[in-house]
């Protein structure tokens, strides 16, 4: 049994399905999917929309000669690979793992202060995704949001206004909430966190360090 | 649409893997291949660029069809996310990382009762689809044409979601009790 809480939104999940999402997002929900198999059976669901609109879509006609000229394209067929061991028990599933360049123990973090480290994994015009380190009973820079952000657990585990959200939970917050996260007292809380707009800090000073960090 | 239709198609795959029946193919790329390119076109592409893009998805349809798992999507499903794939790539506004794979991998003779479960929620779902108002299943399509941004998409699309989400999540809990 899963001890996951917090889930992807339905809004979200048929967005992945489509393929019409941020790169940052994509890697959060590619992430917690790896460990969720409610929202691992949803997305089969969500894409299973996309092949009735496949479906249902009104043909255009090919261009005379078209199967002629797909068939001189077949070549041999792949052959199914054998069955693959069941992953490694890291920190960090294989998407992320992808972007880290390794597990949780491999990531070369920088310093934010106060005790808090952050990779920044991917950023485009599009969003941005880092992974964060937080000690127990420190609290994540209090932050409000100009898009939506996901915060995705690995370890440990934080708490804020909304809910405890411990390893597999992914917060979901949008420019309404103003939140202050906290890190459980034990592990290192570790989080992948994306962002579809840049990040605006209330107080002053990590404002001005936004730009320094990229934040 | 005949309750059929995606029977055939699933016959059609093992014909073109067990014995690379190019006349099944044939087949199946005269329902899908207009279809991928219409597709395609209402995704933004050129009709020139949705045309080879449509041929391209059918070749990788022959190449990988013994990857294909009838118990677990059915055709039309494959075939679109090889195509959300090829539209993501040639958009390169960025990447879509997949989940982590599951230690699973089709069987050769998967259970005759799972694979026509799945074909027949898939017919459901896509009857579901056309039988939708027209401005509910407008918003559906464009979601998937990548017309719309997430924060456009509506949570609740009408559709009646929940048997094929169940079947899988079924499949998965066997699969984890294999594993333990």
């Amino acid at each position: 049994m899963s001890d996951i809480k917090h889930h992807i939104t339905p809004a979200l999940m048929m967005g992945y399905a489509a393929g019409g999402l941020p790169e940052a997002i994509n890697l959060v929900i590619a992430t917690h999917v790896s460990i969720c198999d409610e929202c691992r059976a949803s997305l089969a669901e969500y894409e299973s929309i996309g092949g009735s609109v496949v479906e249902t879509t009104e043909a255009a006609a090919m261009s005379a000669g078209s199967l002629e000229a797909t068939l001189a394209l077949l070549g041999a067929q792949d052959r199914p690979a054998a069955p693959k061991r069941p992953a490694a028990h890291g920190v960090f599933p294989a998407p992320l793992r992808d972007y880290a360049g390794g597990d949780a123990a491999d990531v070369r973090w920088k310093s934010l202060g106060g005790g808090v480290k952050q990779r920044i994994l991917q950023a485009d015009s599009y969003g941005s995704v880092r992974l964060l380190k937080i000690p127990g009973g420190v609290a994540v820079p209090d932050h409000g949001h100009k898009g939506i952000e996901l915060t995705l657990v690995l370890q440990g585990a934080f708490s804020d206004d909304t809910g405890h959200f411990g390893r597999g939970d992914v917060e979901i917050a949008d420019q309404s909430l103003e939140h202050t996260p906290i890190a459980e007292p034990g592990a290192d809380c570790i989080c992948l966190a994306a962002t579809d707009a840049p990040l605006r800090f209330n107080s002053l000073i990590p404002r001005l360090l936004q730009p320094l960090f990229k934040i | 649409m005949p309750e059929t239709a995606t029977l055939d198609w699933t016959a059609e795959m093992a014909a073109i893997r067990d014995r690379q029946d190019q006349a099944a193919f044939a087949r199946l790329f005269s329902h899908f291949a207009p279809r991928l390119k219409a597709f395609l076109m209402k995704s933004g592409l050129a009709p020139d660029q949705a045309e080879d893009c449509a041929q391209d998805v059918m070749a990788t349809v022959w190449k990988r069809a013994a990857l294909f798992d009838p118990a677990k999507a059915g055709v039309s499903t494959w075939i679109f996310t090889i195509a959300r794939n090829r539209r993501i790539d040639l958009a390169r506004r960025g990447a879509r990382p997949e989940p982590e794979e599951l230690p699973w991998t089709p069987e050769p003779a998967p259970d005759q009762a799972d694979v026509l479960a799945m074909q027949q929620d898939s017919d459901r779902l896509t009857k579901a689809l056309a039988e939708l108002p027209e401005a509910q299943r407008r918003i559906v399509e464009r979601a998937f044409y990548g017309d719309l941004s997430h924060s456009e998409i509506a949570a609740e699309t009408g559709l009646p979601l929940g048997t094929i989400k169940s079947r899988i999540r079924l499949a998965l809990e066997r699969l984890r009790h294999a594993l333990d």
